[in-house]
């Protein structure tokens, strides 16, 4: 059922009855923040700590001839250079990938992309082993780089893996989901079929903070404390196990503050382990925290996918089936961070919010002279790519039959009681009302007065854009038995004590880069314990102590880790029953639960809160047989399905049309992420991605040139939007439960980043329509808008 | 060399390499680690303090050129215990998410408000231009702004450092008059 009002699940919000729990409060985190006393990696300091840097490749293909490192010993504040010879010695020169693929964590034989790790100084100070890099001699041999993903598997291409032994191409997978036949005979019948090549280039999440690492190798108990810049400590905690062979339970990882991730923070990188190797080759703690061109270069980009997309209908508009095969450019080293199972992330979710009879896709990956990485920049492993594909299909077909897009969505959504649907490429939607919340968000934007303004405006030669996009999530892996990330079950923890005098901790197994779990979290316990937000500490991001889990990325912190939250604090609620039982005297099924007390039914008068509770566990109560001394509960959750938010964006661009430069007027976003724990950090979340979105469909690209040199080394080159390139947004919302979740919330993180692009692009193109475009792939700059308009307009790879 | 410097009212002198950034001064030499650095190149704003009222992009200002002026961190933006009324923007408006560039943003507003005590939204989006959130979308930033210049003599929260946020949970559980989000 869907609600499109204001917080239905939220009768905590001004209302005196239930003045805890969900609804809009203040972060409990940012009294910190706003003091300047957050606490990230780059801030610690520890007693004797040394300092590293990394030498990196200037070029992208070549042999590694020599590498003489007697200069930099030389240095006097240099402590150490490490070689990838001397990693061969410790077998640490390659490591093992997310994707069962190994990355080297410093040259030994060949750089596979410009900025690739060649050397590692450990100096007394920063300023220090920088200048040592300096004094490093490297020989290469250079080699003809591979930069067109196009072109890989041509049999001239080199080829980039020549160590695996009997690799002769640079193909990774190939991967299909769906039903060819049954596709292919939609297509053979309808009565339209169009098609469109669509480019989503290389970008990177490129959060505030680089990624850095502080390692502190304890020699005499053999004990390594990592703090690292990690969104998903315990599943690194169990890779360091298995990639530097300290027995797990000697590894301590610590998380602290994270300026920001969005997905930057999920893999392990070389400057990772080698921050490791130097504490324990010098027996000091060393830090390690890469600069922005660093972090541009050599850490997990974004999409890369070069899509030909198709798709069937009927005349009328109805849309009968959806194809499309994928390249996809994964860099030189397969190092995606996304489940085994699904070596192109989600992408199959691209039949997107419409009820076909038929789809498929088939992706091939393969390698190239570019950085590894792929599944980042909060896109909800590849939904993001999905979402495009098929936002800018439709809006090719709309055009195509010359129909309103926002009409022809309407007319082909998954109805309300289609839920759960299933897919034709085997997912199976939680909930979803998706025309109330595309009629929602053509009200708020005065949808047909924006028409009319637009044929008002295109009758004197101005070039004002209107552009619709409609998303489905697919969001909160796992189920375990499907999902996994090198066979670790994508399932969370969580673990909750109220202390005797009512307060409580809760320990997550996720962490936050900014999402505000120390609030989020306590609100839900506080909805289901009455225990006010205030009084719960949340403990998370250390693994010595929190309980086992995945991690934050993919939106699934709500979804996995608040639904374990939840129902830890039922656990706890019943074990609070069996208590109040004995300290009332009474059978426990003659107890009724109010807002933080058991009382007898019939007698309100007799109840004992969860405080007294508590304090009944944890002193001289009698207790019922079979329930221990205390108030404390764990749970692993393992999500039986994922959850499937959705929305319905409307994007308004105004054109110059002498320059080609693209203002975002107007953007309205309607998001459904089911129950609404705190809007205003919703509200937040949306708002960064929909920046996310102005920033891809605009001004971000990650590119190369023929010789393999990334031309988005910094910030004066790759491009974020700042407060001027954004418009004021205008949010709304309706709520669809998720029937399986226990709060039946959604997760909301992506969202926004996801649904957004194709709404910019659909609006630039619809702009450009008196010019005759049908199509220009991102970024939207000046420039590339202006060749579309002079019907040059080109793929940007 | 050796250099002196007023940072945050307090003169401070300190034997430096003359190479030494003033983030690095700031950060490692005196221990304020609520400057953060975030990129090399004077992009992304992040290493925002104040010199002499005026923000600058502390990563391309060598410390030796801070000598002789008055240096404003993050750490210096409460007076007496009490929050700057931005600090409380802050917070009541949802301008920050991970915290990174937060210190920034919210020293760059204190210049403009000490400037210009009304700006319009326009005014905060130019102001904190040169400044990169990878979080928030900005309009927050620029409610919180507001709600500064809405309340110069700040709210009612006191600087309780160490306690948990909910204070004020009445006026933070009712709507803004700014809440874009719309019922329908």
């Amino acid at each position: 059922m869907t609600v499109i009002h204001d917080r239905p699940s939220n009768p905590a919000a001004g209302d005196a009855d239930r003045p805890i729990g969900y609804g809009r409060i203040q972060r409990k985190e940012d009294p910190r923040f706003v003091r300047g006393k957050g606490h990230y990696v780059d801030d610690i300091v520890l007693p004797g700590m040394l300092h590293g840097a990394i030498l990196r490749a200037p070029v992208a293909h070549a042999r590694l001839v020599s590498i003489d490192t007697t200069n930099a010993l030389a240095h006097p504040k240099v402590v150490a250079v490490i070689t990838g010879n001397d990693l061969l010695g410790l077998k640490l020169a390659w490591a093992p990938t997310l994707s069962a693929d190994v990355q080297a964590v410093l040259v030994t034989d060949k750089v596979r992309f410009q900025g690739q790790e060649v050397a590692f100084v450990v100096a007394e100070d920063r300023y220090a082993a920088r200048d040592a890099l300096e004094l490093i001699d490297v020989e290469y041999d250079v080699l003809p780089p591979l930069v067109d993903a196009r072109k890989a598997l041509d049999p001239d291409a080199p080829v980039i893996r020549d160590e695996i032994e009997g690799r002769t191409d640079n193909r990774i997978f190939d991967w299909e989901m769906g039903d060819k036949a049954a596709t292919d005979a939609v297509f053979a019948s309808a009565d339209v079929v169009v098609g469109q090549e669509m480019v989503y280039p290389r970008v990177h999440p490129a959060p505030m903070e680089t990624c850095g690492a502080v390692a502190d190798f304890d020699a005499v108990s053999g004990k390594l404390t990592l703090y690292e810049t990690t969104q998903a400590p315990h599943a690194h905690r169990t890779l360091f196990a298995i990639v530097a062979g300290i027995p797990e339970h000697k590894i301590r990882i610590v998380s602290p503050d994270i300026g920001g991730g969005f997905g930057n923070k999920v893999g392990i990188y070389p400057g990772y382990i080698l921050a490791v190797v130097g504490s324990i080759v010098t027996g000091r703690p060393v830090k390690w925290v890469e600069d922005r061109s660093e972090n541009l270069m050599s850490t997990s980009f974004a999409r890369d996918y070069i899509m030909q997309g198709e798709i069937a209908a009927t005349k009328e508009g109805k849309i009968l089936a959806l194809r499309t095969h994928v390249l996809a450019d994964h860099g030189a080293f397969n190092a995606t961070a996304q489940p085994t199972k699904n070596p192109a992330g989600f992408f199959s979710i691209f039949t997107g919010s419409y009820d076909l009879q038929a789809a498929h896709c088939s992706v091939t990956g393969v390698y190239t002279n570019k950085a590894p990485g792929g599944v980042a920049y909060a896109c909800s492993f590849r939904v993001t790519e999905a979402v495009y594909l098929v936002e800018r299909m439709v809006d090719v077909l709309a055009r195509k039959l010359n129909m309103d897009p926002a009409e022809l969505r309407l007319k082909n959504f998954i109805k309300p009681e289609q839920f759960p649907y299933a897919n034709k490429t085997g997912w199976v939607y939680d909930s979803g009302n998706y025309e109330a919340a595309m009629r929602l968000s053509m009200q708020l934007a005065g949808y047909e007065d924006l028409r009319r303004e637009q044929a008002e405006k295109r009758e004197r030669g101005e070039l004002m854009g209107i552009g619709v996009s409609f998303f489905t999530e697919v969001v909160g892996a796992g189920p375990r038995k499907h999902f996994d990330i090198v066979g670790l079950g994508m399932a969370d923890g969580a673990e909750l004590r109220v202390h005797p005098t009512g307060k409580a901790v809760v320990r997550l197994s996720v962490q936050s880069q900014g999402q505000g779990h120390e609030t989020t979290f306590a609100q839900i316990v506080a909805e289901e314990l009455g225990i006010p937000p205030e009084d719960i500490d949340i403990v998370h991001g250390d693994t010595d102590q929190t309980p086992f889990g995945l991690g934050t990325y993919g939106s699934r912190s709500t979804p996995v880790s608040g639904a374990a939250v939840a129902l830890v604090a039922r656990k706890v609620r019943e074990k609070a029953k069996l208590i109040a039982g004995a300290m009332l005297e009474t059978r426990p099924e003659d107890l009724e639960w109010e807002k933080g007390r058991w009382f007898v039914k019939g007698d309100p008068s007799a109840g004992k809160t969860i405080a007294e509770i508590a304090m009944g566990a944890h002193g001289t109560v009698a207790l019922p047989e079979g329930v221990d001394g205390n108030l404390d509960a764990e749970v692993t959750y393992d999500p039986p399905n994922l959850t499937f938010p959705f929305g319905a964006y409307i994007c308004v661009v105004d054109v110059d049309p002498g320059t080609g430069q693209v203002k975002v007027r107007r953007f309205i976003a309607v998001d459904d992420c089911g129950t609404r724990i705190n809007p205003m950090i919703i509200e937040g979340q949306v708002h960064g991605g929909l920046t996310d979105g102005v920033g891809m469909a605009l001004m971000e690209i990650i590119e190369f040139d023929e010789a393999g040199n990334c031309l988005g080394g910094s910030f004066m080159d790759y491009l974020i939007p700042t407060a001027m390139e954004v418009p004021d947004w205008e949010t709304g919302f309706t709520v669809t439960p998720s029937p399986h979740h226990p709060i039946g919330a959604k997760g909301i993180g992506e969202s926004a980043t996801v649904g957004s692009p194709p709404a910019i692009v659909n609006a630039v193109v619809d702009a450009l329509a008196p010019y005759g475009v049908t199509h220009m792939d991102m970024p939207c700059t000046p420039a590339r808008v202006w060749a579309a308009m002079q019907g040059r307009a080109r793929p940007p790879i | 060399m050796q250099i002196s410097m007023t940072v945050n009212g307090t003169e401070v002198t300190s034997e430096i390499e003359p190479r030494v950034l003033l983030v690095h001064y700031i950060r490692e030499v005196l221990g304020l680690t609520g400057t953060h650095w975030g990129c090399d190149t004077s992009n992304c704003g992040t290493c925002v303090v104040l010199m002499d009222g005026q923000p600058v992009k502390s990563c391309t200002v060598l410390a030796a050129m801070a000598a002789g002026h008055d240096i404003r961190t993050v750490e210096g933006l409460a007076t007496g215990g009490t929050l700057d009324p931005v600090q409380q923007g802050f917070m009541e408006e949802h301008g920050l998410q991970c915290g990174f560039c937060t210190p920034g943003m919210m020293l760059t507003a204190r210049a403009l408000l000490d400037k210009n005590p009304h700006p319009g939204d326009s005014e905060i989006r130019q102001a904190i231009s040169g400044q990169i959130c990878r979080c928030t979308g900005y309009a927050t930033i620029v409610r919180s702004v507001q709600w500064a210049a809405a309340h110069p003599a700040g709210g009612a929260g006191e600087d309780t450092a160490a306690g948990d946020a909910v204070e004020g949970t009445d006026t933070a559980l009712e709507d803004t008059a700014q809440d874009t989000e719309v019922k329908a």
